[in-house]
């Protein structure tokens, strides 16, 4: 397995519940592509002002957001709390997140639908407690850079002291992130087997199956 | 071995173990609407790829679409893209399509009960996340990304790590107007919008058995709120019911062999769940969220909380200060601007009887801009006029819309403006959820009916018993 590594600041955001909504507003949804939704991720807290996806020339930043300040702005490992990434199905969280520039969340826990997505997109999650999480914040939020080295290979985050904290994580979601897995061309290869559930299947429950 | 609804479903749809503990997951049903579904076209069409089975697929418009003058077209052009490109993909991949111009069009979840295509032991997906409202028919049903809605396109299947099972029982009798969404919400508040992550649960108890099946919908509905995916419900004779003469149930030639499997839809006696927690329906109070998330609710009478019951602090003041209200302040005085009665959550025929029972003979106060009911499909539409529903709601103030997800998440034009307060039967109170900066409380339909009435918070009880 090839070494993969992140390094990078810290965007600490500092709550429980960051749901999709406010990752990415649903009026940017009306989008048919996967990219370009970098501008818009945190929508209603970077910006004082509102936009569509056909009217969003000029936009005035919220200063006081995170996301604004340096050095956060340049971040590219985000840090949040319990249950990041609850609500809607909207894939576009994930896209948002990867298209700003954010390669790794950490969070004490990621709701269910969000974790699927991110895994989909190689977008690299890492569960830690909460009182290393709380201790990333505390450390992020009050020194000018805060910076983590994110070892894959290794399972471990380097954190500024030269501390090491060691995380957990299957060797499918490594691999995944590692190589760009074409997840339908995995599955296809269980052509014949699907076909043979279905063969099955039409004699069990033939109501399925056409209408009949 | 015993087994659970879940473990039951789950087995009957297996195929293969895969390497990385994920096993394939054969899917049934494919729900697909305007938001979720072009990117997934698009990555069948660079890969050349075909669908596998046009049939399981159902589609309508729904989250972006306008609820009123719908003759005039959509006003929006971005929509009106994301729009097209549904229509564009169904027909060319010759997929039955719901769209604007057809009585059956409706809001996803609404539609797919409605007409049938929902059914017991069935796995179903759509790209969207109130996928589990489905459960409440005994099917295995949750939301999924694009990637998925791919994924499913393409193979009919999914890789999947199985849940956990959690078994919320039910018992008791829930007081006159207290309906399944003060139930839910009642439980959210008391688990958290965590307290179901990495489970399916299903609910049990006479509570449950008692509920109609619409009002188990709701309960199924809201189970994404409390942290899982799925949300499921035993077959029993109430879905036989509600499921009789409906347009795309199994045919007279295989009726009886489907029956016979329906019936084993339901969990072992004394199988063990891996986490078991118990409610008493008779403790439930019409309910009231408070904050910018559903658990933070509360009942109509009682008042926000204060600091102390909250773990983060910081958090609490920021929603408080979000949501324009002070610790401690009675939940019975906040006032309102608009109501919402409709959404996935609360748009069933069921629902706006109860509003309108609660509204006739009543107007609407006039310190409240704006009063909307969005039924859930066109079906739910005209079997509302012939009941004269409409006129009572009209007569009274409330604007009387074409169907559509609407103000739930505001794609289209029924959205909030900053810092305007919303009494909504909906299903999130996240923060711009209604609208950027708009102030969401989720409520029932008859507790939406009576804000509408009062210009603000009122006990639905005291209402119908002082009417």
């Amino acid at each position: 397995m090839k070494s993969r590594s992140y390094h990078g600041q810290v965007i600490p955001i500092n709550r429980d519940n960051v749901d999709t909504d406010l990752i990415i507003p649903k009026q940017y949804l009306k989008s048919i592509k996967k990219s370009g939704f970098g501008p818009y991720l945190f929508d209603s807290l970077r910006y004082k002002d509102t936009a569509t996806l056909d009217s969003n020339d000029k936009r005035e930043e919220n200063l006081d957001f995170i996301l604004n300040k340096q050095p956060f702005r340049e971040g590219n490992i985000l840090v949040s709390k319990t249950n990041f990434g609850c609500g809607s199905s909207r894939e576009h969280a994930v896209w948002a997140i990867q298209n700003y520039g954010i390669d790794v969340v950490i969070a004490v826990s990621f709701a269910d639908i969000f974790s699927r997505n991110s895994f989909k997109n190689g977008l690299l999650l890492i569960s830690l407690d909460s009182q290393t999480i709380d201790k990333i914040l505390k450390s992020s939020l009050s020194s000018s850079a805060y910076v983590l080295d994110v070892k894959l290979s290794e399972d471990r985050i380097l954190l500024p002291d030269n501390k090491e904290i060691p995380f957990s994580i299957s060797d499918s979601y490594k691999e995944r992130i590692i190589n760009d897995l074409d997840d339908i061309e995995l599955t296809l290869k269980h052509k014949d087997q699907i076909k043979n559930y279905e063969d099955q299947m039409k004699l069990i429950k033939p109501w399925l199956f056409n209408n009949e | 071995m015993k087994e659970t609804l879940y473990d039951k479903i789950w087995n009957d749809h297996y195929i293969l173990d895969n390497d990385d503990k994920s096993s394939l997951i054969y899917i049934d049903r494919h729900l697909i609407h305007e938001v979720t579904s072009p990117q997934a076209f698009d990555g069948l069409d660079i890969k050349k790829r075909e669908i596998w089975n046009k049939k399981s697929i159902m589609a309508t418009t729904d989250h972006n679409v306008p609820t009123i003058n719908r003759d005039q077209g959509i006003a929006d052009p971005v929509s009106k893209i994301q729009i097209e490109a549904l229509r564009d993909n169904c027909k060319k991949h010759n997929i039955e399509l719901y769209d604007l111009d057809n009585l059956k069009q409706g809001i996803v979840h609404v539609i797919g009960p409605e007409l049938g295509m929902t059914q017991p032991g069935m796995t179903i997906v759509c790209g969207d996340s109130h996928t589990s409202t489905h459960g409440a028919l005994a099917s295995l049903s949750f939301g999924i990304g694009t990637s998925d809605v791919e994924h499913v396109l393409a193979t009919q299947c999914l890789n999947l790590t199985k849940e956990k099972n959690f078994n919320i029982e039910i018992n008791g009798k829930l007081h006159p107007y207290i309906t399944s969404k003060d139930l839910i919400l009642y439980i959210i508040g008391s688990i958290g919008t965590s307290g179901g992550t990495g489970y399916t649960i299903e609910y049990t108890g006479t509570t449950i058995s008692d509920l109609s099946i619409e009002s188990r919908m709701t309960i199924c509905n809201m189970t994404i709120e409390a942290g899982a995916k799925s949300g499921l419900m035993a077959f029993d004779e109430k879905t036989h019911g509600y499921l009789k003469d409906r347009e795309f149930l199994p045919s007279t030639k295989h009726y009886d062999k489907a029956l016979q499997y329906w019936e084993t839809l339901k969990s072992d006696d004394d199988v063990e769940f891996d986490r078991k927690d118990i409610f008493d329906a008779g403790d439930i109070q019409p309910q009231v969220t408070w904050g910018t998330s559903p658990e933070m609710v509360a009942s109509v009478d009682e008042c926000i909380p204060s600091s102390e019951s909250i773990n983060n602090e910081e958090e609490y003041l920021d929603t408080l200060s979000y949501m324009g209200l002070k610790p401690k302040t009675e939940i019975k005085s906040i006032e309102l601007d608009k109501v919402f009665i409709g959404s996935c959550t609360n748009s069933r025929i069921e629902d706006l009887r109860q509003a309108a029972e609660v509204v006739e003979g009543e107007k609407v106060s006039k310190q409240i801009k704006q009063a909307i009911i969005v039924p859930g499909s066109g079906l739910v539409k005209a079997q509302a006029e012939k009941e004269g529903l409409d006129k009572v709601f009209m007569n009274a103030g409330f604007e009387w819309r074409d169907p559509g997800c609407s103000m739930c998440l505001g794609m289209n034009d029924d959205f909030l403006q900053p810092y305007e307060r919303c009494a909504s039967t909906s299903n999130r109170n996240f923060q711009g959820r209604q609208g950027d900066k708009g102030r969401t409380h989720l409520v029932s339909p008859g507790m939406a009916a009576v804000a509408a009435i009062k210009g603000h918070f009122y006990n639905v009880k005291d209402f119908m018993n002082e009417k």
